[in-house]
């Protein structure tokens, strides 16, 4: 029953990739904690927001703008930061607790596999809230489009590496799921105030903006709001995008244990 | 040429010593197993075997391939059933199944195979599901669903209640009649008893013997020992003189000898014709786990007891 394989190509076959991608969505839906946080409470926050009469209203504290214009690249933020610290971490760190990697690892699929497949399921995931907040705020709700296309999808690129590259490196440093929701926790609450979502970065105190300039968050959000308006991002908050991607990526590769 | 060969490994985690100069080596289509009480190392040596782990020294060959270099193309030969290694909680068992045939370029059957594990009723149940042997019958499963030439199985039947542990064990020798080798890991001697063709016993990080199951027993002094009480008194010499006899003891009425082979015909048939009648006649046969308290001077499970410490106790198979 045994042919000679060993002469056979070396490694899994490709489509090995695939069925992994859809396994992995499957378990994606049947587990939705990243859709919900990624994807659902995004919306619905969207949907109250627009649902508020005075945050449709041009208002003198910021600029002539809408709050709800302000809120699209918060909530922008609010997706990234969900899918990757908490989508994305989530099964990663369990597989790693329960051993799935290490059994992956026994078998001609490299574990990094498994890795690759929640970081396209997380992105794509991410995409479609993005673009499905925009569309809808924009189409239903009335807010002005981002003027600045490139330089908004290019934010939003680097935003996602810096978000990414930091749920890396978290699902890198936890040696259990609980801890893996801890930190993911701890981070994300200070990133996503940064962000603006409970003071906007517009009317946030002079400390307070300064700090934000700094967090990834405050940095995507201030490249985002700048494109919304009109002009190519300035260069500090995308780097400090690029710096955020970097460091983390570098760290969650050096640090990542597949047991 | 062996399947397995492993020469001189030695595995350390910081100052503990979890493999010292560890050597064995499997044949093809043998069930070879690996025995010892937990902690013994077994697992390590296992894990360097199937390139899990980096050995710290020594030479391992699988298939002739070297487990760490070699890794991507032995990983296509070798199956392995990890202690511990869960599947996430809300795959079914038809797609755990499915995902890891797709992982290796031969496979089995996926629908024979759930069927040969009795999974084939429980194919779209979640895995959190499933019993503790189902669990470990999928994770046979998945280990054999790359037609392996070797398989790896650590603690097979761990949890498994007397039954399913009964199934496994067919199972496995099943597995093994199509013409796969088998390393088996275990810390039960009558699982090693039944199922391995070889046995190498682990202690403290390091082999103290490789043999049969009944060749281990067989080293012990006095592999067997019959008891009776005789009808009359006797010269010793009698019996001592028999090749299969090794020792004479009285023990109040009670005469015990110690041998080997077929030492009870020997003992009853010269008594006979020395006009002596033995009644109450016991043959008790020294086991893997005596093999392993003489080997190791203490219990298998590290608790010493007076039956166990002096390497009396005896399964008894009158």
């Amino acid at each position: 029953m045994n042919t000679d394989r060993s002469t056979a190509p070396r490694g899994a076959p490709r489509r090995a990739f695939w069925k992994l991608l859809f396994t992995e969505a499957k378990l994606a839906w049947r587990q939705p904690i990243g859709l919900i946080f990624g994807l659902g409470l995004p919306v619905l926050l969207l949907v109250i927001f627009a649902s508020i009469p005075a945050f449709k209203k041009p208002n003198a504290d910021l600029g002539g703008s809408t709050y709800l214009s302000i809120y699209l690249p918060i909530l922008a933020a609010f997706i990234l930061a969900s899918l990757a610290l908490i989508g994305l971490t989530a099964p990663l760190a369990s597989y790693r607790e329960q051993g799935v990697l290490r059994r992956v690892s026994t078998t001609p699929v490299p574990p990094s596999w498994v890795l690759a497949a929640q970081l396209v399921i997380n992105l794509v995931v991410a995409a479609v809230a993005l673009l499905l907040v925009v569309t809808l705020g924009v189409a239903a709700f009335g807010v002005q489009g981002p003027k600045q296309v490139p330089g908004f999808i290019l934010s939003i690129l680097l935003a996602a590496a810096a978000l990414f590259a930091i749920g890396l490196w978290v699902a890198a440093i936890s040696r259990t799921s609980q801890a893996a929701a801890a930190i993911g926790n701890i981070l994300f609450f200070p990133l996503i105030f940064f962000a603006g979502l409970w003071i906007p970065r517009n009317i946030m105190p002079a400390v307070l903006r300064g700090i934000s300039d700094f967090t990834p968050l405050g940095a995507a959000v201030q490249a985002l709001q700048s494109a919304m308006q009109g002009s190519f991002p300035p260069a500090r908050p995308l780097l400090v995008l690029v710096a955020y991607a970097a460091v983390f990526a570098v760290a969650a590769v050096k640090l990542f244990k597949w047991e | 040429m062996p399947v397995v060969e492993v020469d001189h490994l030695r595995k350390a985690y910081g100052t503990t010593v979890a493999v010292d100069d560890v050597s064995f080596s499997v044949d093809e289509g043998e069930i070879f197993g690996i025995l010892g009480p937990n902690g013994a190392g077994k697992t390590t040596a296992v894990e360097c075997v199937v390139g899990l782990r980096v050995p710290d020294a020594g030479t391992i060959r699988v298939l002739g391939l070297d487990p760490r270099a070699d890794g991507r193309q032995l990983k296509e030969r070798v199956g392995v059933q990890l202690q511990e290694s869960a599947l996430p909680a809300k795959l079914k068992v038809r797609e755990a199944l499915d995902l890891y045939s797709s992982f290796y370029r031969a496979t089995a059957d996926v629908d024979q195979l759930a069927q040969a594990l009795g999974l084939a009723a429980k194919r779209n149940s979640y895995f959190k599901s499933l019993s503790g042997g189902q669990k470990q019958r999928l994770s046979i499963a998945l280990a054999l669903v790359g037609r392996p030439e070797v398989a790896v199985l650590d603690e097979l039947t761990t949890g498994l209640d007397p039954q399913a542990r009964r199934d496994t064990w067919e199972l496995i020798e099943d597995v093994r009649g199509r013409g796969v080798t088998i390393l088996l890991v275990t810390h039960y001697m009558d699982e090693a008893e039944r199922l391995c063709d070889r046995v190498a016993l682990f202690d403290c990080g390091r082999i103290v013997a490789v043999d049969s199951p009944e060749g281990l027993a067989e080293r012990v002094a006095g592999g067997k020992r019959v008891r009776f009480v005789p009808s009359v008194s006797f010269d010793d010499a009698l019996l001592t003189r028999l090749p299969t006899v090794r020792r004479v003891e009285h023990e109040g009425e009670h005469v015990a000898v110690r041998g080997s082979g077929d030492v009870l015909n020997d003992v009853i048939l010269t008594l006979d014709r020395a006009g002596v009648a033995a009644r109450d006649v016991q043959l008790e046969s020294a086991s893997l786990e005596d093999a392993f308290v003489e080997l190791t001077g203490r219990g298998f499970n590290h608790e010493v007891s007076p039956d166990t410490a002096d390497g009396r106790k005896r399964s008894q198979r009158s």
